[in-house]
């Protein structure tokens, strides 16, 4: 990885609305061109388009209203990566601990969607209340010095 | 969008592309079903060579289509799948994916060819 792909500046934030099933697949293209632009590894790449993709459908699946992906890429020690903000207004997560755990599902998938971002990413939190909203947010660090 | 579903030496060949909406999904499993049944081929390729992602949804879909085939009767293998989205779905956890494998068509239908012979023998 070089390190002019490291210097690069471009720090302003891709925000994806997702009211559609369509806009899933626009925000996965999102993050891809937000990886790429910042020199990611091809798997790092692969880990942010499928976590995004995991975020992004519960939005569409288990929201309201819908709700959106804020993308951008973030620095910290040298390093670049990539950040996930995911936030909706409601109905919110009952019960958190349970929809951590995989195979966890209140709609019939497979479950292990947040699990598996959880353990995609290198940072990730999360935060929901009923009534009012979740929101997610996780980061990944590219290996840049 | 509509999958093509191909017939190929006595076995159905088909291959998902990326972006697939629940809809469309649902139509995919349709079709795979009516064309065994009309066709009564007893083997199933699905090729995954073009998608960059299989999140759980994706995993549900494939896994889904296979077991239903599997019903009817027939054998289903799962091809293609480029290195970074299985290290992905292994990281993703547990077993994802449910359905036997192979690298490529090529070693897929090898495959499908020698299960077919040993069921009818």
């Amino acid at each position: 990885m070089s390190d002019t792909k490291c210097k690069s500046r471009d720090e302003s934030g891709v925000v994806v609305t997702i009211t559609e099933e369509w806009h899933v697949g626009k925000s996965q293209r999102a993050v891809k061109m937000l990886a790429l632009s910042i020199g990611l590894s091809q798997v790092s790449i692969y880990s942010l388009a499928t976590s995004v993709s995991e975020l992004a459908n519960n939005l569409f699946f288990h929201t309201n209203y819908g709700g959106t992906i804020t993308l951008k890429v973030v620095r910290k020690n040298g390093r670049a990566g990539i950040e996930i903000a995911a936030a909706d207004k409601g109905p919110g997560i009952a019960d958190l601990d349970s929809a951590m755990l995989d195979s966890f599902t209140t709609n019939g998938g497979l479950g292990g969607g947040l699990p598996g971002v959880e353990r995609l990413m290198d940072e990730f939190e999360i935060a929901s209340q009923v009534g009012v909203g979740t929101w997610v947010v996780a980061r990944k660090w590219g290996k840049c010095s | 969008m509509k999958i093509a579903i191909l017939k190929l030496r006595g076995i159905l060949l088909t291959s998902i592309q990326d972006d697939l909406s629940d809809q469309d999904a649902l139509d995919f499993q349709r079709d795979v079903l009516q064309k065994i049944t009309d066709t009564e081929f007893n083997g199933l390729v699905i090729d995954i060579t073009a998608m960059d992602v299989v999140d759980s949804f994706m995993a549900r879909v494939i896994n889904d289509t296979a077991i239903q085939a599997k019903m009817l009767g027939t054998r289903v293998i799962l091809c293609g799948m480029q290195p970074a989205v299985a290290l992905t779905l292994i990281e993703m956890g547990r077993e994802l994916l449910g359905v036997e494998t192979a690298l490529n068509i090529d070693q897929a239908f090898n495959r499908l060819e020698m299960l077919i012979n040993e069921q009818e023998v």
